[in-house]
């Protein structure tokens, strides 16, 4: 699908509900300045979600969509949880995999694409929650980052399975007690983002969600390395308010304790050489483009 | 031929697919009319007798007209709307026609506003909602349409028509095949030419959809 096409028949305009005349009206589908500012002002964004009041993963949700560079020509991938109720709301080609495939989805996918579209740049995104990602689907993960399949990871890592009542996970912390969990986690949070790097991900970078702006450079970064390069890895802090009791207020302050220096989601990034070079090239280009950009509105208002 | 006819309901919660009652479709230039194969001109004259008798006459429009996907789809959703005008035309005092979009089939979070979209997860919402007697569905993809008509036939009193691209669909009361701006363009015309000659439904005692 491309732009082009979302495009609603004149005769018929009229008695479309409102959330889809302002999506042809005022999508930022196409903007190359698109990102977390928009959100608000963009239908596509997710306007409402069906997640409990106050949840990280909608803000991150919102983060996310805001920053993909290629909305129209990209397709998310996603596994069961929380996120799974949110892609009804989302004007992004998605598909539901089961749980703990979707990295093996996305594999084909993404051939699939780069064969029936080779004039066009088709990005294919994961997004599924630490159980997919790190427990049942650490295979398909890890197998999909060894043949170098060019493609973003994003885990939404909640420390448990939130969705099913609070089981213990891979990622969740040593000696945390969930609902479902009573005698304590025994071992270490895995450490995934390591293991990605030595798996072979050009991009890695362990975060909360609690700034957009971050959130938006990321996202970015690892779609334009992993268009280009090779696979890429995000690993988001979404802490799960109801499962470690918290308030629907509380879940900002929960990332911000957690990113702390000394904490478990202090900001790490690891960028590979080819990943280097390739950012530094976007950068520039970037910094042409709005120079270009300024020198002709001061022509136009000259 | 099966004895089973497919009448408006209420049918029951989950009445059985047309299909599987040994309903079965037309042929090129034909139609069916509750199960049964009519020819073409009988299924224009039927189709348009029930809209002009009905209290609430609606076009559902799917997302393969209300998108413009193609020349084609903006072309029939042109025609669409002039169907509608005509309805519009041609009813008597007291009926309102409607035209309620059906823009895609994914399930809506929070909450469907029947007043002013359907959807094929709960399509009888609508039909209540708006007291919905007689219904035509165009540019819907088929397995959503056979999903819609079967719950409206299995909760709804409503006649339903579908006016349907491919092959026609056995759930619907009177289905057409092979839909084309000029099949649209046809039915409009059957409409004007029975304008005046039908008595509408506003006195009956079933008027407006039951549940």
């Amino acid at each position: 699908m491309s732009k082009e096409k979302i495009k609603i028949s004149e005769d018929l305009f009229d008695i479309m509900p409102s959330d889809y005349q302002d999506l042809v009206k005022s999508s930022t589908y196409g903007k190359e300045d698109r990102g977390w500012k928009d959100i608000g002002t963009s239908k596509e964004l997710i306007e409402q979600h069906s997640l409990c009041a106050g949840c990280p993963e909608s803000m991150a949700f919102r983060y996310i969509l805001a920053s993909l560079p290629n909305p129209e020509d990209t397709v998310m991938v996603g596994s069961t949880g929380c996120t799974s109720l949110v892609f009804p709301m989302v004007a992004v080609h998605n598909i539901h995999s089961l749980f703990g495939n979707q990295n093996a989805i996305a594999s084909g996918l993404k051939r699939a694409l780069s064969v029936r579209f080779p004039d066009r740049t088709k990005d294919v995104v994961v997004l599924a929650g630490d159980g997919a990602t790190v427990d049942i689907g650490l295979d398909m993960t890890l197998q999909a980052w060894f043949r170098q399949e060019k493609f973003t990871t994003i885990c939404f890592d909640n420390e448990l399975y939130a969705n099913t009542g609070g089981q213990e996970s891979g990622l969740m912390q040593k000696g945390f007690v969930a609902k479902m969990a009573p005698v304590g986690k025994l071992f270490e949070k895995v450490r995934l983002p390591e293991i990605a790097r030595e798996s072979g991900c050009h991009y890695v970078v362990n975060c909360t969600v609690s700034k957009p702006s971050l959130v938006e450079k990321v996202i970015r970064n690892a779609v334009h390395i992993a268009r280009e390069i090779g696979p890429t890895y995000l690993q988001l802090y979404t802490p799960c308010i109801l499962e470690i009791g918290k308030n629907s207020m509380e879940g900002l302050q929960e990332m911000r304790d957690s990113e702390k220096p000394t904490e478990r989601f202090a900001y790490k990034e690891y960028v590979s050489e080819p990943a280097k070079q390739l950012l530094a090239e976007l950068a520039a280009k970037d910094k042409e483009r709005k120079a270009a950009a300024k020198q002709l509105a001061g022509q136009a208002t000259a | 031929m099966s004895d089973y006819r497919v009448l408006p309901g209420p049918e029951h919660f989950l009445p059985p697919a047309a299909a599987s009652m040994g309903i079965r479709l037309p042929n090129p230039g034909e139609a069916h009319i509750n199960g049964v194969i009519a020819s073409e001109e009988k299924a224009y004259e039927e189709a348009a007798k029930q809209f002009l008798m009905a209290k609430v006459p609606t076009i559902f429009p799917g997302p393969l007209v209300l998108w413009a996907w193609n020349e084609k789809a903006a072309k029939k959703a042109a025609a669409i709307r002039q169907l509608y005008n005509t309805l519009k035309e041609c009813v008597q005092p007291g009926q309102s026609p409607m035209l309620i979009p059906m823009p895609d089939y994914r399930p809506k979070y929070p909450k469907i506003d029947p007043e002013v979209e359907i959807n094929p997860n709960h399509p009888n919402l609508t039909i209540w909602h708006n007291k919905i007697d007689c219904c035509m569905f165009v540019g819907v993809h088929c397995h959503q349409a056979n999903l819609s008509l079967k719950i409206i036939r299995g909760g709804t009193s409503c006649y339903t028509i579908a006016m349907c691209a491919q092959a026609g669909h056995e759930d619907a009361m009177l289905s057409f095949r092979d839909a084309s701006v000029e099949k649209i363009m046809k039915l409009a015309d059957w409409v004007r030419k029975l304008k005046g000659t039908v008595q509408p439904r506003l006195t009956s005692a079933k008027s407006g959809a039951s549940n």
